[in-house]
């Protein structure tokens, strides 16, 4: 964006939005929306608690292994699918079911069959994850070039070799973009998990913080998690530019 | 134009075979790509195959690859019969299928890193044939910074790299433009006679077929036969500049598009 000749860093709309908040909030409009400034503020003073960094820490900690699950599974998974068309017709359907399924509603169903703790907050996690980095790696595999496949063969490569130095390369553009999608996927699935199945970790603090109408921090909280989302969001988006160089030309 | 001429057959100097296809018929559900095509590839020699698009020249050489498996008949390499890829065999895409992930020197030594040859040996040898090829300096480019000419370099220095006995060309020079083109047929020139290496170079330029040649298998389509072989004698010693002049080249060339003219719509 330009403005008087002057080209604007990336995201300037923000000073805008944040202005425009802290006129609201200082105007006392709604209770539910309290000055950037006072939010700020109490950012800053939550995240030295106690309280904040084990929620921190509960919430890295199903996140991370949620996330983790998701891409050890659905990568395999996706790029297996994409090379075999038996699998493939097997689990496309499922993977476009649970792609698209309203999945909060399945986890009363989690929360009978791996009880109210941590591994229900995690499969949680994973479940919000997997079908998109299954569907783009399987994608990744579908535009393969038929000749790379051949020439591997004609070299004499193994499967294993053709799965780890041909097809996961190949579809590594689109498995990139399938697990930053997953990771944000992954950050709503953790806090369903954590609000839904034991209250525990940042859904514990929401829950806290809007049941005792403490909106500043409230918003600190949301802040501090958009924050977390948003930088992890952009690292992978750096890694797909990194592998765009041949993104285009396989 | 008196044909014996050109097709001098010296029945007591054709050498032992390096590859032989026996009655291979490949069909691809209803459609008959090849019917009952038997030829022999002498050792040391360049043979190409010649054809219209569409008679079957990439099917037959990914059987002989052992990409493809023939609905029947079979295969030949030295006598023992093909079941599937060996190391006996590189193959030149026309595509050049280069990994676009990895540079220059990590794709020359892909097939000796399939063989499970060390790091630092794959690519001193990878290193020697680059710069055979020509591309010595361009070892950590990557293949979209080179030209398609360049890049059927890389294509042909990965296969080079394996000392396979047999090299398998599918129009390895179409998709580079026509100097580049010149270039490479001379060099491939080179090559046969440097290399002790088998060539099968599947092409669908008649101009290129017998400047390259040593052997030219005439395939004629729907299904694909051969329709006669051609052995050019006359003109291999004068020398790359003098072939596309001399009068024996100029009346294959005649010859062979008077067989293929009738097939081409
Ligand atoms: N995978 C395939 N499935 C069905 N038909 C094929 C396939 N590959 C080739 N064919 C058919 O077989 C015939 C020979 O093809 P090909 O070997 O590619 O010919 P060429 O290389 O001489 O142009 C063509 O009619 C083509 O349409
Ligand atoms: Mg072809």
């Amino acid at each position: 964006m330009t403005l008087f000749g002057y080209r604007l860093p990336g995201m300037s709309s923000l000073i805008i939005w944040g202005l425009l908040w802290e006129i609201v909030g200082q105007a006392g409009l709604t209770f539910f929306i309290p000055p950037l400034s006072e939010v700020v503020g109490t950012l800053i003073e939550v995240i030295q608690t106690a309280a904040f960094q084990k929620a921190l820490y509960e919430t890295a900690y199903a996140f991370i292994a949620g996330v983790f699950f998701a891409i050890v599974i659905g990568i395999p998974t996706g790029i297996l699918m994409g090379k075999n068309r038996l699998l493939d017709e097997l689990l496309l359907p499922w993977v476009n079911v649970f792609l698209s399924a309203p999945l909060t509603a399945l986890v009363p169903v989690l929360m009978v069959l791996f009880g109210f703790g941590m591994k229900a907050i995690i499969i949680t996690t994973t479940l919000f994850a997997i079908w998109i980095i299954i569907l783009n790696s399987r994608a990744g595999v579908k535009q393969i070039n038929r000749s790379l496949v051949e020439m591997a063969h004609s070299f004499g490569a193994s499967p294993v070799d053709a799965f780890f130095k041909i097809y996961f390369w190949a579809a590594l553009p689109e498995i990139l973009g399938g697990v930053r999608i997953g990771i944000i996927r992954a950050v709503k699935g953790v806090i369903i998990g954590q609000l839904l199945i034991s209250i525990v970790g940042f859904g514990a603090l929401f829950e806290l913080y809007s049941a005792n109408f403490l909106m500043g921090h409230f918003w600190a909280v949301l802040i501090v998690l958009f924050a977390l989302a948003f930088t992890i969001s952009e690292f992978l988006a750096y890694l797909e530019r990194r592998v765009s160089y041949y993104a285009a030309k396989r | 134009m008196d044909m014996s001429q050109t097709k001098t057959v010296v029945v007591d100097t054709v050498p032992e075979s390096a590859v032989s296809t026996r009655n291979i018929s490949k069909n691809y559900g209803e459609v008959e790509a090849l019917r009952d095509l038997s030829l022999e590839f002498p050792r040391g020699q360049l043979i190409s195959l010649l054809g219209p698009s569409g008679c079957g020249k990439t099917t037959l050489l990914k059987i002989i690859a052992g990409l493809l498996e023939p609905t029947s008949g079979e295969v030949e390499v030295n006598g023992k019969t093909v079941t599937g890829p060996g190391p006996d065999r590189a193959f030149v895409f026309q595509d050049f299928a280069l990994l676009p992930w990895a540079s220059v020197i990590r794709n020359v030594s892909f097939g000796l890193e399939m063989r499970g040859v060390a790091k630092s040996e794959r690519e001193d040898i990878a290193a020697r044939y680059i710069k055979e090829v020509g591309l010595g300096g361009f070892e950590n480019a990557y293949p979209h910074e080179l030209s398609g000419g360049m890049r059927q370099r890389v294509g042909l220095a990965r296969a080079l790299s394996v000392d396979a006995e047999v090299l398998l060309m599918d129009e390895p020079f179409s998709a580079v433009d026509e100097q580049t083109r010149r270039k490479f047929q001379e060099d491939l020139l080179g090559l046969v006679q440097n290399e002790n290496k088998t060539f099968i170079f599947v092409t669908h330029s008649i101009e290129e077929a017998v400047y390259v040649s040593d052997q030219i298998a005439i395939l004629l389509p729907r299904p694909s036969r051969v329709h006669e072989i051609i052995r050019p004698s006359g003109f291999r010693e004068k020398g790359a500049d003098n072939i596309r002049r001399d009068p024996e080249y100029l009346d294959i060339v005649d010859q062979i598009w008077a067989s293929l003219r009738t097939y081409v719509e």
